[in-house]
């Protein structure tokens, strides 16, 4: 892990909708470095899904910059194509494509925009199918799969492209309870295999034990940020004390 | 015992009518023949009208799905001005198409647009199939705007552009949910060429007319033009009930 390598450096973003009557990202300054898992802990409508997803321009920002690997990607000529691609993203509600098969839904983005042969496509999907434990499934539908194993397969799905950062958008939230843990279990080892990570989310369990940094966002704003320790053990925000007692309780 | 004899001896006098009815209809100078061309130019118009139709309409349901989707978002250039003219234009073709009937259209382009051509099956393709685009660039509009729009965020977040998420992964699925809707303008279109003879096409209804006003017997031709137009609905709705079912079975 190359401690000060800067990835994703946030500059003054902001977000409005209806024409600034909501603000919801109101002047964000972050970084991200390579290897950091960066958790964003807040209430909802905080702003911090909005945030992720401006990230990778899912989200136009109204003002400010994000510079990734080095380029403006809020700069108009830049292609945001090319930089999605390696910006693997995640989304609550997984959003597989149902008319293909798993191992199809892996190989569409490889094959057509890396230009990948379809046995080296078909190669790296199932060495990955292989590491989540879903590789008998490979030619199933995504509507035969239950929350759990669909979110594993959206994981793995941006893990074909071989991102340089991944953007976890509350990846556990719309899964039933008993599923939670098979999700968070491929991200911790995704993180232990050093990967960049952005997770939105309220598990914070998974912000306390694979978290390198957590950030507390509330009304479009980031309150307060550091360790985990530091962040759960004492905080300084009265906002997110508020915050924390509700959800530690 | 005599009203059984009677109903017998009627029965028997409509069967020999019915039987020369037929005859003089369709075996006589060889009537039948004109259904069998007809039928053939039926089946050729509806078949490159649909053609031409689902071309125009699927064009003019992205321009359109496009503009309603991402004008909001788009950046002031050349590429939004070129949608916002794209989208008027579209509009101004459906709102055309859609507002006067398909006879009047019909002999617009027969006797005032193409008047020069004498080429008329081709002129009747021409107005059918860019009247049926109409119909269908509305079904496929409907069918693009009701995909979830994370399946879009999903291909723009692996690196597609707009048109590549469109190409793989929205108009696969939106032409699977509008297959039924699809289905039905392909066979309001089969019926609606009936008019064709406006514009001197022998069409299977021209071709019922023809022997109707040589034989100056009505039953016989119209009942059979009836029948079959009937037989070529039922064979196509059943066809595409297969097609729906082949599709669908993927997402078990």
């Amino acid at each position: 892990m190359s401690g000060n390598d800067v990835l994703i450096r946030v500059e003054g973003l902001q977000k409005w909708f209806k024409g600034g009557e909501i603000k919801a990202l109101d002047g964000i300054d972050c970084e991200i470095r390579r290897g950091e898992v960066v958790v964003v802990i807040g209430p909802s409508g905080s702003g911090k899904s909005t945030f992720l997803r401006c990230l990778n321009l899912l989200e136009h920002p109204t003002g400010g910059t994000i510079t990734f690997d080095g380029v403006d990607i809020t700069d108009p000529r830049v292609d945001i194509n090319r930089h999605r691609q390696k910006m693997g993203m995640v989304f609550q509600h997984f959003n597989l494509f149902p008319h293909m098969t798993i191992l199809e839904n892996m190989t569409l983005a490889p094959m057509k925009l890396l230009k990948k042969s379809r046995e080296e496509a078909e190669q790296k999907a199932m060495a990955l199918l292989e590491r989540v434990g879903l590789a008998d499934r490979s030619g199933a539908y995504p509507s035969q799969l239950s929350g759990g194993q669909k979110q594993r397969i959206a994981i793995v799905r941006a893990l074909c492209m071989d991102p340089e950062v991944m953007l976890f958008d509350e990846p556990t939230s719309a899964l039933d309870p008993e599923m939670v843990g098979e999700v968070l279990e491929v991200m911790k080892e995704l993180a232990r295999e050093g990967m960049t990570m952005a997770v939105v989310t309220h598990e914070m369990g998974f912000a306390r034990e694979v978290g390198t940094r957590v950030l507390f966002m509330d009304e479009g704003k980031l309150l307060e940020q550091g360790t985990p320790a530091a962040l759960f053990g004492s905080p300084q925000n009265p906002r997110l004390k508020d915050f924390l007692g509700k959800v530690l309780q | 015992m005599g009203w059984f004899t009677q109903l017998q001896a009627n029965l028997a006098g409509w069967f020999a009518d019915l039987k020369a009815e037929f005859v003089l209809n369709f075996i006589e100078e060889d009537r039948w023949r004109f259904l069998v061309t007809g039928l053939g130019n039926t089946l050729r118009i509806t078949f490159f009208a649909v053609l031409l139709g689902i071309a125009l309409g699927v064009v003019v349901a992205i321009v359109r799905a496009s503009y309603d989707k991402t004008i909001q978002e788009m950046r002031p250039g050349p590429g939004r001005f070129l949608l916002k003219l794209g989208n008027f234009v579209c509009k101004i073709y459906l709102t055309v198409i859609r507002g006067t009937p398909v006879v009047v259209q019909l002999m617009i382009m027969y006797y005032i647009i193409f008047a020069t051509s004498r080429n008329s099956l081709m002129v009747a393709v021409l107005a059918f199939g860019i009247n049926s685009g109409a119909y269908v660039a509305e079904i496929f509009r409907s069918g693009i705007m009701s995909i979830d729009p994370g399946q879009f965020e999903a291909g723009r977040s692996l690196g597609f552009n707009y048109v590549q998420t469109m190409r793989y992964i929205i108009i696969p699925q939106a032409f699977k949910n509008v297959l039924p809707a699809l289905a039905n303008e392909f066979i309001v279109l089969l019926k609606e060429t009936s008019v064709a003879g406006y514009v001197t096409i022998r069409d299977l209804t021209m071709g019922g007319d023809i022997i109707r006003s040589g034989t100056y017997s009505a039953f016989m031709p119209l009942i059979a033009v009836a029948l079959i137009y009937l037989t070529l609905v039922i064979f196509f709705t059943w066809l595409v009930g297969k097609l729906e079912r082949r599709l669908r079975s993927s997402e078990r």
